[in-house]
Formats: C-alpha cells, structure tokens, sequence
C-alpha cells in the first residue's frame, strides 16, 4: 500500500550502511522514487558513495556513476552531452552531491554546467558539513556550529546561500526542501526532473544524528523543527519566480515562526552559544526573512 | 580518395578526431593546443561532424565530463597542454581506473613559473604513473595516425585504457606539414563505432561505475586485483600496439615504428635516445655522422607507457652505449627517459653504458650539434671504458 501517496517501488535496496534515523538517504529515497527508472545518476565523494554499498554489492536501483568529490556537475555534463549525441531523450540525468561537494569544492562545475544550460538536475543533499570525513566545517555550516574544525568556537561565518547563487545563474527551477518533508521532496523532485533542457537545483536539508549530535530518533522532529522556525525555508524559484512552498507559506508573519531556540536547543552542535549569539542567529534568520518578503513581492 | 594537405600538429589532431568519428568533445582552451579545439568546434559548428562539443569551464571538468560521456558509452576526445594537463590530474587517475578508452591529444609545454608557453615534455611525463598509455609523435602525419590508432589499441576489450597523443608544442602543434588523410571509408573500416562492454543508459540492467572497494571488508577487498589488471593490460597493450601498427600499415602504408622506432640501429656502437620532435632531428644527426664513419643510430621512444623494456634489452645485445635525451626532469633524480632505460638495462644480460642529457627545457631550441655533441661523448666514454658524467645539461648557461 503506498505510504504517503508515494509510489511502492524502491530504488535503494535495503543493506545500505547508513546511521540510523540519517536524513540523506531517507532524502535519497524519497528523489529516487521521483526520478523513477529511466535516471542516471552522478555521486561524487561523500557519504552517499560509502554508505550505499561496497564492491561488489550495491543498493542502487539506477545506473550510477561515482566521480571525484569536485566533480559531480561536470560528470553529469558528460552524460547528459552522451546520451544527447546517442539520441536519448527520455533519461534524466541526476547528481547527487553533499552540501561540501556542492558549495565548496564542486561549485565550479556546477556553476559552469548551470551556465551552459546542461540538461541534468543536480540535487545537493544539505547536512552542513563534512560529514563522512568526521564533521568539519563547510561553507554550507550554519553561525555558532561546533564542528571538528571549528570545535570550540564554533563556526564565525553565516551559511552560504548556494540556491541563490544558483537563482544568480537564471536557471527554470531551483527548489529547497527538507528530508522531514517526503512529499514535499518528491513534489519538486518530480517537477524538477521534468523540466529538461536545461540546469535544475535542489537543495534538500538533512539532519545527521552523529553530525548534528541529535538523538537518531529525533532526526524528522529536527528538521521539521528547521523549518518551523524559519532556519531553513521551503521554497522554489520558478523562472525567476519566487514562492514559498509546503509548511513555509504561513511563516512570512515573524509571529508564526518558533524561536529558532527551540531548533538549537535539540543539537549539541549548538550547545556552546551564548544567548547573545542566538539573538544574533535569530536576527539574521529574521532578515533572511525579510528577503523572502520582498521576493514574493509582498 | 585519400588526400594530402598541408597542416599543423594541432589540426592534424583536429582531423583525426574528427575522421575517429568522436561523439563528445569537452575541451578548454589552453597554448599551444587551443588551435586543435577551435579547429574542432568549427567543424561540429559546420555539421561536419555530429558531435557534442561541451566548451566546459576548466580541464578538470573536461576530464570529467568525458569520464561521464565515456561510460554512457560513447567515443570522446579533449585536447590540453602543461597546467591543462596538471589541472586534470586527478581525473587521469579516475579515468584509467575506470578503464574508458579516452583519447588525448597533448601538445606538450613547459609548467611555470617561470611562466612559459614553450615546448618540454615535463607535463605529460609527470602524469606518467595515471594509468595512461602515452604516444609522443615525431611529426604531424603521426599525430593524425597515432590519434586514431589510439582509439582502436584503447577501445581494445583486452585493454580498455585511455591514450594519450603528446606532440611538441610549437614545434610541431604550429608547424605546417604534409599529412595524407585516408579516404573516409578506409578510416571508417580501420576504426569501426565503439562498442562499450557496459552503458549507464540502459535502465533495465542499471550499473554502477566505481564502486568502494574496501580492504577488511567481507567480499569487497579488491582494490588490488583492479590495480593487477590495469598492469595487465597495460601489458597487453603492447602486442595490440605492434599489432594495430602492422595493421595499419598494410591499410594506409604507412609505420612509424612499434613501442620503439629504431634508426640505423643494426650495426650501431652508439645509439642516440630521444622522444617526440627530437627524434626526427636525431636521423638527420645520425645520416651525418654515418657520413663520417661514426657507429651511431637512433632509436625513438614513441611509446613511453607501455615502457619498451624488452626492445632496449634486445638492442643491448649488440648497442655499446645509449646517449639519452629528456626534455624533462624528476628533479632529485635523473631524466625519465634516461631512469627508465637504465632500469630496463638492469635486466639485461649485456649491459651498455648510458649517459643522460637534459636539453630543449622551456622551448629552447636543441640544435643537431647539441644532438651531435651527445654521440661524440659517448664515443669519449667507451674509449675511457666509463661514464665520466652521469648526467649532463646541454647549453646550461652559466
């Protein structure tokens, strides 16, 4: 029966190594069975290649090309440019990079891709920081995480808005989303994937239970928790239009959104702030809000 | 009808992709090589050639992008020089050990600083450990044959390795010569479509291309037996390469040696060693110096990896001494023409001796009396009965 209206077939055979309660590969699960059969799909260093599957078992149902961590865009280019020359139109051609090999190492070819208009949907799956090489800081760390790289002060940048910076690029669709959220994931995911001809991008938030330091039962609770308190906003940007989407749509009123206290007080990543840095967190939360405001217009 | 026309090292490279009939090409400009690439985006831009040309915004991503491009399973092409060629680094290793056929065409230039734009052979002999087959031309005919050779020794289900095609940057990329294209149908013949043993895009049996292999690890602790098979095919690759050599000859008539060209080597007391360019200047020297009665011939290096032990030791049987030329340095070290030959010669029963000689570094000119130089050494050397100097630098400016 399906769960969720979500389609019954799996792409990501069970034996997979994840930790329990890992919001990248429920996200996986969830773009996978939006993508359906007919995908390839570009992974680069991360957790995804290590956990899905060792030599010589494998859990993907798809096709799958690993590639070097900067190379996830580039790879997909190359295939998306093959099956073009081949004459095949009806495969998606998809990657699917952490946020380090996305917004740090992997966005030069991810930008030269979005900016040729190469036919693939690259799909960052966001868990703030290196993760499968043992939690160091990445540009996609949010303010006042403590990481193996910035473990005691915390992180002193605020986190890189890559989606934006791929809007910069004027591509048809960029989406965001939340692994707490499957139809939400698979709604854009499907969209995304549909619309060919030209760049897409996903940014999904994953909370990671040993990276984050959450209970792996709470993993779901604290990424809704993200988007409840506005730390982390659903939203696509549709040629150039900006709505937000799902459970993010009522949050433009401040009054409506949970202090993001709620949201840190979960992690152990955040257990060090002060309360005058939560105050500074909160208040850049608020701005980034206002941004969203003007970009709908309102 | 076969043709000949006039032309450059670069477009011969051109050419030759084009005639391999590649389906997608990732390139990024860099000198000397960027005419290849101009030359090969306007004949995809004229129809000449149904390809996908991806101008792509680094060489890194134009490795990439034909790793993808290769095991989607199609005939991919890219061109680079030095930093191009240091900036895929990573991506060689990637590629070979992904065993996809990817042909290169490199047109070999010093790396800074200081900054230089001129011809040595220190970028590509420094990828010498990818995994890569490596050619180095004499002349601009050879760049177009080795480049479709090349497909077919890579594109060989015993190999399965990339290639690359290095040529002097310069002296050959720029340099305009004659070079004879076959006939369309004859090339199409020699070098039929690629057949890819697996495809990402076949949905029904799904593959994935690069698996974690784990030592310690149930079932999975194969790394080894995949760097073994690369060796072995990299052995292989030397029959294939004498074969497709022989094949294409009685084809097109034409044959620029095996892993090796020996000139005047037979009765020779004295053999000059040297790669690319260099090694046409050499047979000049050698004509000379035969003139005057000197023992001396000159053998090529065309292929570097596989590296042609077995052709040095045979030559040992009866060569007294090898005068050898690197347009390269392992600094530390030696030349890596000149380490590669020695340890060849370690296992040799006769043992010749060999002197090293570093010349044509950032484009300077190597002249036949610096070539000429280099013999007459050698002939001082078996007088002596020893090498005086292991190692010397030609025209080393004090």
């Amino acid at each position: 029966m399906p769960i969720l209206g979500l389609p019954e077939k799996e792409y990501m055979y069970l034996g997979f190594y994840s930790c329990p309660g890992c919001g990248e590969f429920l996200a996986l699960r969830h773009c996978l069975k939006a993508l359906g059969d007919k995908t390839i799909v570009a992974i680069p260093a991360g957790c995804i290649p290590t956990v899905a599957g060792l030599f010589p078992r494998i859990s993907y149902r798809v096709s799958v090309l690993n590639i070097a961590f900067e190379a996830a865009a580039a790879g997909a280019s190359g295939i998306a440019a093959a099956l073009k020359a081949k004459g095949v139109r009806d495969i998606t051609v998809a990657a699917c990079a952490g946020d380090g090999g996305t917004a740090d190492i992997g966005i030069q070819a991810l930008s030269g891709a979005a900016e040729r208009g190469d036919d693939l949907l690259y799909i960052c799956f966001d868990n703030e920081a290196y993760m499968n090489t043992g939690i160091q800081r990445s540009g996609a760390t949010p303010f006042g995480a403590t990481t193996t790289t910035t473990p005691i002060i915390g992180k002193r940048q605020h986190k890189k808005d890559m989606p934006l910076i791929m809007a910069a690029h004027k591509i048809p669709y960029i989406a965001t989303s939340c692994s707490s959220y499957p139809q939400d994931i698979f709604k854009k995911v499907r969209k995304a994937s549909e619309k060919r001809g030209a760049t897409r991008y996903i940014q999904i938030l994953c909370p990671c239970g040993p990276g984050w330091r959450v209970d792996v039962n709470r993993t779901v609770e604290v990424g809704r928790l993200a988007v409840r308190t506005g730390m982390w906003a659903l939203y696509e940007i549709e040629d150039g239009k900006f709505s937000l989407s799902g459970p993010s749509r009522g949050l433009i009123d401040p009054s409506k959104r949970v202090p993001i206290k709620e949201y840190l007080k979960l992690q152990g990543r955040f257990a060090r702030l002060t309360d005058e840095q939560i105050g500074a967190l909160q208040e850049w939360v608020n701005e980034q809000w206002e941004s969203y405001k003007k970009m709908i217009g309102e | 009808m076969a043709e000949v026309i006039l032309t450059t090292g670069n477009h011969a490279a051109a050419y030759a992709a084009k005639a391999a009939k590649v389906k997608v090409i990732a390139a990024y400009p860099i000198t000397p090589q960027s005419p290849t690439v101009e030359e090969l985006s306007e004949i995809v831009e004229r129809g000449e050639l149904k390809a996908e040309f991806i101008c792509v915004e680094s060489e890194h991503t134009a490795m990439s992008a034909l790793i993808g491009a290769s095991a989607t399973g199609v005939r991919t092409f890219t061109a680079t020089s030095s930093h191009g060629l240091a900036l895929m680094h990573e991506m060689l290793h990637w590629a070979a050990g992904a065993r996809l056929p990817i042909v290169m065409y490199v047109a070999n230039r010093a790396l800074a600083p200081p900054w230089n734009i001129w011809c040595d052979h220190q970028d590509t002999i420094a990828q010498r450990d990818t995994g890569w087959m490596q050619f180095y031309a004499e002349n601009n005919q050879e760049i177009f044959d080795t480049v479709l050779m090349a497909y077919r020794i890579a594109e060989d289900k015993e190999v399965f390795l990339p290639a690359m095609v290095c040529a002097d940057g310069f002296t050959l990329s720029h340099m305009t010569l004659p070079v004879e294209i076959p006939d369309q149908k004859d090339i199409d013949d020699f070098l039929p479509p690629y057949e890819p043993p697996f495809k990402l895009d076949d949905p029904d049996n799904p593959v994935t291309h690069g698996n974690p292999a784990m030592p310690n690890v149930p079932f999975s602790d194969w790394y080894t037996e995949c760097r073994f098979l690369m060796q072995e095919a990299m052995t292989k690759a030397k029959e294939k390469i004498r074969e497709v050599g022989e094949e294409f000859k009685r084809r097109f008539g034409r044959f620029h040696g095996n892993l090796i060209e020996e000139y005047r080597c037979d009765d020779a007391e004295v053999v000059l060693v040297s790669m690319g360019s260099l090694a046409a200047q050499a047979k000049d020297v050698v004509d000379d110096m035969r003139d005057e009665g000197y023992s001396v011939g000159a053998l090529k290096l065309r292929v570097f990896r596989p590296f042609p032990a077995e052709e040095i030791q045979e030559l040992a049987k009866h060569v007294k001494a090898f005068a050898v030329i690197d347009r390269n340095m392992s600094f530390g070290y030696v030349g890596a023409a000149l380490m590669e030959v020695k340890a060849a010669l370690c296992d040799a029963k006769e043992r010749p001796i060999v002197k090293g000689y570093v010349m044509g570094l950032g484009g300077r000119d190597v002249m036949p009396s610096e070539q000429r130089l280099a013999v007459q050494e050698m002939f001082k050397d078996l007088e002596r009965g020893r090498v005086e100097k292991k190692i010397e630098w030609i025209g080393l400016r004090t």
